[in-house]
């Protein structure tokens, strides 16, 4: 089963990116956060039909990946991963709906014009989220979840869910390579192990917790979770959000791409 | 199936994005009301072991497939509802994170179809009636599959509601809710069926654990008139929040409208689009373009949205710019990843 594997290496390869040092990563997390969320908000606020107007949200993800110094190939495999499911809710689309559209002067099959917007709204909200891990990290974010008011209790649970997703997926990959080897490598569970099985990590599990909750105790925990960092906004945080809201707010108010179009267009002529 | 961002507008994402914010607050307050401080790691622990059994295979008998845990209802019966809700948030929270499913806008709903169906409305209201005070093989077998069954056809069922709120797609209501049911009543099946063999192997190895789980009164009771009228409040609040934000952006609505009324064309006469239409009219500063040339009335208050100008030259400068802008987005980021190289050279 590569699953498991994959989503341990995935998991290290997004921690790791998200430790290195740059422009971006020295950013604060909350301002990171801010803008990620507020890109999203206006990307998917365009109707059903937008596609080249949405072009020029394409600088942002550009931007964190180049001076975040992210390498393309893990978000780029990461977003294969996911795109199937868009494209095929996309692809309904052209099917149920058969009517046409007329867009910048042609006239175009409704569904399919449908299809692309999804595909590119999509592909650009999924590659800015994975930006924003690959360069906040975990921690960034758990601090930032604070600094917006999130309960102490969630944000704890939450780093706790994470910090011990590898340990329980190493567990876990354990038993199933142990399984797999038993049973002459199958692809997947019998029904008659699904109980034992999943059964017996949980209650390694539910064992894992009590004495993880017995070390906190012994450490003197009494409801706070400390990163070590708490860095105040500075200048570049400020610059940061009030420039990618400016840019973003503009390429909402005016077709971007269009009116670059026209400029060049009227020079030709 | 995941809500994703791809398919939803502000307004809904919002709206559901407020009211998983509120049954998170009032699960929290509970939880803390009647903490056992033990509860935290071992809420964060199982949400790891969720995480990690969620991507196991589970050979389906008779079918040659495989399906797969969504874990909401293990939760539930571990923990509570409101602890289980918790978790499952935060599960949903990193799965967002880190392999971007859904995504941060669609994040609420997700939230709120996969954990508050199965949580606050399927666990309390059916599976701990058929369970009752003693715990039976048979009875927990036919309550996890009941539950797990329901809580996802609602969960799936949020999914089609947002989407066609939403308007982001052509999908009709009717095809899509005939697709997505059967599905989920299938996964809910599989659902059911895994969290009753791990039930069943727990109560025989270590029977306490449940125990303790249903007897917690703090986490594990729910007193369903609290959650009738918690829902009723919800349901209200998010209706008041839906309406705010369908008024002053009008996407979902527009898309009902065009539903109902079965008109082709959209006419936006929202004050918005006017301004912006405006707006765009006075940045139109050369005279050879394509799409003022040709502007009329109805064109200008489209064109904020799908600039559907009809002209051969809006077509060339749609696609220049198009161009223009992919390419100025690469130029970008080659000059950011040369700089990159330099500095560390320097």
């Amino acid at each position: 089963m590569p699953n498991i594997v994959n989503a341990i290496y995935n998991i290290r390869q997004f921690d790791e990116l998200a430790r290195q040092d740059s422009l971006i990563h020295r950013l604060h997390p909350l301002a990171k956060l801010l803008a990620t969320l507020g890109y999203t908000v206006v990307l998917v606020s365009y109707d059903k039909y937008a596609t080249i107007a949405l072009l020029p949200f394409l600088f942002f993800p550009v931007f964190m990946a180049a001076a975040g110094r992210i390498p393309a190939g893990p978000l780029l495999k990461r977003l294969l991963y996911i795109e199937p499911m868009i494209i095929c809710v996309g692809l309904l689309n052209p099917l149920f709906d058969r009517g046409t559209t007329s867009i910048l002067g042609q006239t175009m099959s409704s569904g399919w014009l449908i299809f692309i917007s999804i595909v590119i709204k999509g592909s650009l909200a999924v590659t800015s989220a994975l930006l924003l891990m690959a360069t906040t990290g975990m921690d960034g974010i758990a601090l930032s979840l604070r600094k917006l008011k999130v309960p102490k209790i969630f944000v704890l649970q939450l780093m706790l869910t994470y910090r011990y997703i590898s340990v329980l997926l190493e567990e876990a990959a354990r038993a199933i390579q142990a399984y797999s080897l038993r049973a002459f490598n199958p692809k997947s569970l019998k029904r008659e192990v699904w109980g034992p099985m999943l059964g017996q990590i949980l209650l390694r599990t539910v064992d894992r917790a009590q004495r993880v909750y017995d070390a906190m105790c012994l450490r003197g925990f009494i409801g706070e979770y400390h990163t070590g960092k708490n860095p105040s906004p500075g200048f570049a945080d400020y610059l940061f959000v009030a420039g990618w809201g400016t840019f973003i707010a503009a390429s909402r108010a005016v077709n971007l791409p269009l009116w670059l179009g026209n400029i060049l267009a009227g020079a030709v002529k | 199936m995941h809500m994703a961002d791809a398919l939803i507008s502000p307004a809904v994402g919002g709206a559901m994005w407020a009211a998983t914010a509120g049954v998170a607050a009032y699960s929290i307050k509970k939880v803390q009301d009647g903490l056992d401080q033990k509860k935290i790691p071992l809420m964060g622990v199982m949400g790891a072991f969720i995480f990690a059994a969620q991507m196991i295979n589970f050979s389906i008998p008779g079918t040659g497939s495989s399906g797969h845990l969504g874990g909401g209802l293990i939760l539930a019966i571990l923990l509570g509802p409101y602890a289980g809700f918790l978790t499952m948030a935060s599960i949903l929270t990193i799965q967002a994170l880190f392999f971007a499913d859904g995504g941060l806008l669609a994040l609420g709903s997700n939230i709120f179809n996969l954990g508050f169906f199965t949580c606050f409305l399927a666990y309390p209201l059916i599976y701990k009636k058929i369970v009752g005070k003693e715990y039976s093989a048979k009875r927990s077998m036919i309550a996890s599959m009941v539950t797990a069954v329901v809580g996802l056809q609602m969960g799936a069922f949020g999914v089609v509601l947002e989407t066609v709120f939403s308007g982001k797609t052509e999908l009709p209501f009717n095809a899509f809710v005939l697709m997505m049911q059967p599905i989920h009543l299938a996964i809910g099946i599989v659902e059911g069926l895994i969290t009753a063999a791990v039930v069943s192997f727990v109560w025989k190895a270590r029977p306490e654990i449940l125990e303790k789980a249903a007897l917690n009164q703090a986490l594990g009771s729910l007193s369903i008139k609290k959650v009738m009228i918690g829902l009723a409040v919800m349901a209200v609040f998010t209706g008041a929040v839906l309406s705010w934000f369908a008024s002053s952006h009008p996407d979902g609505l527009e898309w009902s409208m065009f539903k109902t009324s079965g008109r082709e064309e959209l006419e936006t006469t929202d004050p918005t689009h006017e301004k912006l239409a405006a707006l765009q009219e006075k940045t139109a500063f050369l005279p050879d373009y394509g799409f003022k040339a040709s502007g009329n009335e109805v064109q200008t208050e489209e064109q904020s949205e799908n600039w559907p100008a009809v002209s051969g030259g809006t077509t060339v400068s749609g696609l220049v710019g198009g161009l223009m802008t992919l390419l100025l987005a690469a130029f970008m980021g080659f000059v950011i990843n040369m700089r990159n190289k330099t500095g560390k050279k320097a």
